[in-house]
């Protein structure tokens, strides 16, 4: 029978899990630290796959239902990996009232993907929000975390299309 | 830290302040970043020592309340507020700050945006630096605090609280003293404060702003209410979407504690409270109280039935006093200046200021703080500069997606709880949304049912099924497809929602549909029996002249 009270080893070797062991420690590994952990697997991996979802269960001794519950009740968390750069849709009131649907569906029709979803390439993400709080520039996009206040569908489409891919987003970083 | 050496703290800063004669501040409000006001602050740092002022001369605070204009900078000297400076203005606006001439556009501070608010939750916004303790301190910062533990006892605390008439600015409206009496006087230990900062109303950001730009105030609240009713632990429960108002907070804590104004025996008074941040994780159903203590406990964020309130079984089953963070912010003020200052505020039982998020087809857009009590006209002609365009007003939203639309004949009604709910809308946490003619009433009401379909939690049935049955019913409107039952159904569907959903959420989604129903009827109506949208938004399939099967 497998050991219930063994502590299950992090998914990979990645030193980065250690992050992520912190996180809990800062928690006493409590279930109550679910919520916290879940966020520091995301930071650090980008999304929350099946193997971080059954390690944070084992670590805090969740059962995987309620791990899997919580991670899929929240709309800040992934299941899925995200592109290189992620574009948000904010449509919240003041930004629906000023046409920001129409951002959506230009992106959407120009991209060939839906709101949740990567471009082939890896290269863009495109998510959708309630609300960012930059309201009296509606309608605003955020693109890599950045707003950009009153878009339109050609702007927006513009800033997307200069977007650079992986080599060159390296050296920029350098 | 004793009341001397905070003195002594306010006289330095101030003294240092005083030295800085040609000082900048640059606001650094989420409007104006987004207009690149921090590189522009980047910009002046960089440049300052040729313009003869110093890096330190260039403060970035937080929001000065007009985004539409932004970024917005004022000078010391002159106290001028230019706006729409751009990063290429650094050269000009370095002469400004020497008082010399410039070319810059100067912002008119004496109009009415300006002019008519009252601002305390605000009063700092846009002039302290929100990073530094020492900022907050010269500004009256903590001296309610350390006078409070030292002079009051905490059932006169309440007292006070309870005088000034505040009440719950979460959008419920609760009166804040009677809450902090229920907590105080529940039996069991530990208890708990709570910061509700789950700001997940879309259309507004007033909590974001006030945890940004002075994230003291709400600490120095909360720790006011934790002593009222001997509260040892307090949590700030934010949304993740801020990651700026995480980062200041968590500097404000850490500051805070460095100077004993937070952590064990504060101010030498005995009292212990520390303060600790939980991160949301996006649920609208979390600005509810229940729900948002379950989130806390690591569990998806779903309402329980109440009784009990939190007030006697919140966090860990233990008396928790949760309030909204603009009601934290709040209560220094009161503390310092007395009740009968606060009550001398506002209309009938709503007392004291509000902070709106003024936003949509108005000219002056941004963060608006006024006496509660103000006519929606006020507010939107006169505060907000009218429409912007050749657009006419049509309608004004309040309290986001339980709340309501206002059309034009009522627009003379004041802006306070009671009113607000007998128009069928509700005051709300402060997102007031205007709408000119290009807007759809059906198609707004289509979104907000949308909005509650997806955030609601799936608990209880009312909400669950209703709002995607109403959501669909609003969706035929839209389509062109419904007929004169259907409506029916809507409205006897909004009745039922409302009388039978556990929480808020439930309760009051049906308002933004009632409240289309109630005020533009006409307009519903035409898109139901005439087949067309008047706004020429909605996407009608069916030609004007076909035959409905009524």
């Amino acid at each position: 029978m497998r050991d219930l009270l063994a502590v299950p080893p992090p998914p990979t070797e990645d030193k980065r899990w250690r992050i992520v062991e912190a996180a809990m420690r800062r928690g006493a590994y409590s279930p109550n630290c679910l919520i916290e952990t879940l966020h520091a697997v995301q930071e650090t991996f980008g999304c929350l796959d099946e193997a971080s979802l059954r390690f944070c269960a084992g670590r805090l001794r969740v059962p995987l239902s309620k791990v899997y519950g919580v991670a899929t009740f929240y709309h800040h968390f992934q299941l899925k990996p995200q592109g290189r750069h992620t574009c948000v849709v904010c449509l919240g009131t003041a930004c629906y009232i000023r046409n920001s649907p129409r951002l959506l569906k230009a992106v959407t029709q120009e991209f060939g993907i839906e709101e949740g979803q990567t471009t082939e390439d890896k290269n863009l993400s495109l998510l959708t929000a309630r609300c960012v709080g930059a309201c009296s520039l509606a309608p605003v996009a955020l693109l890599d975390g950045q707003t950009l206040p009153g878009q339109t569908p050609e702007s927006l489409i513009e800033r997307l299309k200069a977007l650079p891919a992986e080599e060159t987003k390296r050296e920029a970083e350098k | 830290m004793n009341r001397e050496e905070l003195e002594e703290m306010a006289r330095t800063e101030r003294e240092a302040c005083s030295r800085r004669p040609r000082c900048i501040r640059v606001c650094t409000g989420t409007g104006c970043i987004s207009a690149q006001s921090d590189r522009l602050a980047a910009a002046l740092r960089e440049r300052a020592a040729a313009g003869g002022i110093t890096p330190d001369d260039v403060l970035e605070v937080g929001c000065m309340g007009l985004c539409a204009c932004g970024p917005l900078v004022q000078t010391e000297c002159s106290g001028n507020v230019y706006q729409n400076v751009r990063i290429e203005d650094a050269d000009e606006l370095l002469k400004a700050a020497q008082g010399e001439e410039t070319s810059l556009q100067r912002c008119n501070t004496g109009m009415p945006f300006f002019t008519r608010q009252k601002k305390i939750v605000l009063e700092n916004a846009g002039r302290i630096d929100p990073e530094r303790i020492e900022s907050y301190v010269s500004n009256q910062g903590y001296h309610a605090l350390l006078d409070v533990l030292h002079n009051l006892r905490p059932a006169q605390v309440i007292e006070i609280i309870t005088a000034s008439g505040l009440r719950g600015r979460g959008g419920a409206g609760y009166p804040t003293g009677l809450k902090w009496a229920t907590v105080a006087k529940a039996a069991g230990t530990p208890k708990y404060v709570i910061c509700n900062g789950d700001e997940g109303d879309p259309g507004a950001f007033m909590d974001r702003s006030v945890m940004e730009d002075d994230p003291h105030r709400v600490l120095e609240g909360m720790t006011l209410g934790a002593w009222a009713v001997g509260a040892s632990q307090g949590i700030v429960y934010v949304r993740a979407e801020y990651p700026r108002a995480l980062k200041r907070l968590k500097t404000a804590i850490s500051r805070a504690e460095r100077h004993n104004l937070l952590g064990t025996n504060i101010a030498g008074s005995g009292f212990s409270f520390s303060i600790e941040l939980r991160v949301g994780a996006g649920a609208f159903v979390c600005g509810e109280e229940t729900a948002l203590i379950a989130s806390i406990q690591g569990g998806r964020g779903t309402p329980r039935p109440r009784p009990p309130y939190p007030a006697q079984a919140g966090l860990w089953n233990c008396p928790t006093l949760i309030n909204n963070v603009e009601t934290w912010a709040s209560v220094p003020a009161i503390l310092r200046s007395g009740s009968e200052w606060y009550a001398s505020m506002g209309v009938g039982k709503s007392r004291g200021t509000k902070v709106f998020c003024l936003t949509g087809a108005v000219c002056n857009t941004g963060l608006i703080e006024v006496e509660i009590g103000k006519t929606l006209r006020e507010i939107v002609f006169d505060i907000g500069g009218g429409i912007r365009g050749s657009g006419t007003f049509k309608a004004v939203q309040t309290g986001g997606p339980s709340g309501g639309c206002i059309p034009e004949e009522l627009l003379d009604t004041p802006v306070d709880y009671e009113s607000l709910r007998s128009l069928g809308s509700i005051m709300g946490s402060g997102g007031m949304i205007v709408m000119d003619q290009h807007s759809c009433m059906v198609d707004v009401a289509r979104y907000f049912m949308e909005f509650c379909k997806s955030e609601s939690c799936g608990k209880c049935i009312p909400c669950r099924a209703g709002t995607a049955e109403m959501a669909l019913l609003l969706r035929k409107i839209a389509e062109g497809l419904a007929d004169a039952a259907d409506v029916q159904r809507l409205e006897r569907l909004c009745e039922m929602v409302q009388e039978t959903s556990l929480c808020g959420l439930g309760q009051s989604a049906p308002n933004p549909v009632r409240s289309t129903l109630r005020y533009f009827r006409d307009e519903v109506m035409a898109h139901v029996l005439e087949k067309r949208c008047p706004a020429g938004v909605c996407p009608i399939t069916r030609q004007k002249g076909e035959p409905t099967h009524a």
